[in-house]
């Protein structure tokens, strides 16, 4: 391990696959090279910032790591040199999965949504994933308008430096229902992993029961929303439907998968009559199509008997992908918490994983 | 010695079933338009009263939003947590490989052919045994003597 400051003791060595790290849009003006014209005046004219929510409040502290920040007035994120210097040199990563939360899903204008998700596209591919080719893609796309997501995965989905599809985990509309089967169809056709992500602003609140008071209402209670998704993608019977749908679940923690399947299993085989296409037992779709990245890891690291117990009934080394989540720091400890693995889960958890689920060997 | 009598037939008739006990255990024998089909009492997952649960048909899809129902009256359902079962096969919807319950072969025979070759009727418990090796079971000799009249519906705890 190299010079990585607080929080970000983790694993090095070849073979690494780190299944989640982020990039941010600095500004609006970023993206001016990669904008029609009309949108540059447009949003010169009105003043338009941005996407203007952030699921990263910068001043928060798990936004961002100490040091992650460029320095230079932009944020965290921001910057490749400061990843490859952070995560990608020091650690062997060999590959890394970078992903944008760009709030496209805030812009309520289609046409402007549209135009913006695929600047931030252009600007990933040239000033990311040109550059560095152990970074992989993931398409930012104006979920909120199922056609125009479509849309854009048909413009840049063939590309092979984009490996998934970004959908903010908060949606209008839970993503397994019918209206939304085209844009899962849209990335199976184009053997595009499926990814649910930390955030979202749909206009809707970030908790089923209303609109909490706090940020930390959101921030915990995103592995709810995980949930909610994950259950419905499996209730709709997307896995049967389209079946090389691969869906990954990411900075939304794995340690609540145990109970959640358990009482989706066995209440299935109550109720499956009213989904009778839901064929399989819910924890078999997980099993099989689902993967899960290791941050935030929702654990105590001092308790590595603990861990081996949830370990085991997640079936961690099936479905879970090891992630650093730079910049963003959830509370990690100093110690690197990898150590815990069971040594035959080393090396799916920490590559292998990500590697198959993500084909990167092509 | 495991065919017993269980039933009158006309004790059950379409679309209705009856829990009897045979040889120490209940059974749910169910009429399904004519059909007889024989179930043990007790659900595999928590030994509930299978046998009261509801009757339905089974239901199944190949893609979202289609729906086959078919097979009416011949799926049971545990009362206690709504486990489907075959009636036919005794196996669970969700996991035929490996949750079953006990399913046994019902068929009608009639009264004459229950009693004594002789053809005397069978009018007491000492009745000699049946060339089939059938034992009669309770309704037989206590409830009705005048057996050979009727059909009844006989379970073979040793089929299936």
């Amino acid at each position: 391990m190299g010079e990585v400051g607080i929080g970000m003791a983790r694993p090095a060595g070849a073979g690494i696959v780190d299944a989640d790290v982020h990039c941010t849009v600095p500004s609006a003006a970023a993206l001016f090279p990669y904008l029609a014209d009309h949108w540059v005046e447009q949003i010169r004219q009105s003043g338009f910032s941005g996407a203007s929510e952030n699921a990263y409040p910068p001043g928060i502290p798990t936004s961002a790591r100490p040091g992650s920040a460029p320095g230079d007035g932009r944020p965290a994120g921001s910057d490749l040199d400061v990843l490859r210097t952070q995560v990608l040199d020091v650690d062997g990563v060999e590959a890394a999965i970078l992903n944008c939360a760009y709030a496209v899903d805030t812009i309520r204008n289609p046409d402007a949504a549209s135009a913006i998700a695929s600047a931030v596209n252009d600007w990933q591919l040239a000033e990311w994933l040109e550059v560095e080719p152990r970074l992989h893609g993931s398409l930012v796309v104006p979920s909120q308008i199922p056609e125009l997501a479509v849309a854009e995965i048909e413009r840049l989905g063939d590309d092979p430096r984009f490996v998934q599809v970004f959908l903010p985990a908060r949606s209008a509309v839970p993503y397994g229902r019918r209206d939304f089967h085209k844009v899962l169809a849209a990335a199976v056709e184009r053997d595009l992993v499926v990814s649910l992500q930390y955030g979202g602003f749909p206009g809707n609140p970030p908790t089923a029961v209303g609109w909490p008071s706090y940020h930390i209402e959101e921030y915990v209670g995103m592995a709810s929303v995980m949930q909610s998704q994950l259950m419905n993608l499996i209730a709709e019977g997307v896995f049967d439907a389209f079946g090389d749908l691969r869906v990954s679940l990411v900075e939304g923690g794995f340690t609540w998968l145990p109970s959640f399947l358990w009482r989706f299993d066995k209440d299935w085989k109550g109720l499956r009559r009213e989904v009778p296409w839901v064929r399989r037992p819910p924890s078999e779709y997980v099993h099989d199509h689902v993967r899960l990245t290791t941050a935030p890891l929702d654990l105590d690291t001092h308790r590595p008997e603990a861990f081996a117990t949830l370990f085991a009934q997640v079936g961690g080394a099936d479905v879970l992908m090891y992630a650093s989540d730079h910049p963003h720091l959830h509370a990690d400890t100093g110690d690197d918490w990898t150590s815990m693995l069971p040594e035959d889960a080393r090396a799916p958890v920490l590559g292998d994983n990500a590697r198959a689920f993500y084909r990167l060997n092509r | 010695m495991s065919i017993h009598v269980v039933a009158r037939l006309d004790e059950v008739p379409p679309g209705t079933r009856k829990v009897v006990e045979v040889a120490g255990r209940e059974i749910g024998v169910f009429n399904v338009d004519g059909e007889l089909f024989a179930v043990r009492n007790r659900c595999p997952h928590m030994a509930g009263p299978l046998c009261e649960g509801y009757v339905s048909g089974a239901v199944s899809s190949t893609t979202p939003g289609e729906y086959h129902f078919d097979r009416v009256g011949e799926i049971l359902r545990c009362p206690w947590h709504q486990w489907e079962f075959d009636m036919r096969t005794g196996q669970s919807w969700f996991d035929p490989a490996r949750v079953r319950v006990r399913a046994y072969q019902a068929r009608i025979a009639s009264g004459a052919s229950l009693v004594a070759t002789d053809e005397a009727p069978a009018t007491t418990t000492d009745a000699a045994p049946p060339a089939e090796g059938m034992v009669p079971g309770p309704y037989v000799a206590e409830t009705y003597p005048v057996s050979v009249e009727h059909d009844y519906i006989v379970v073979d705890l040793l089929s299936r």
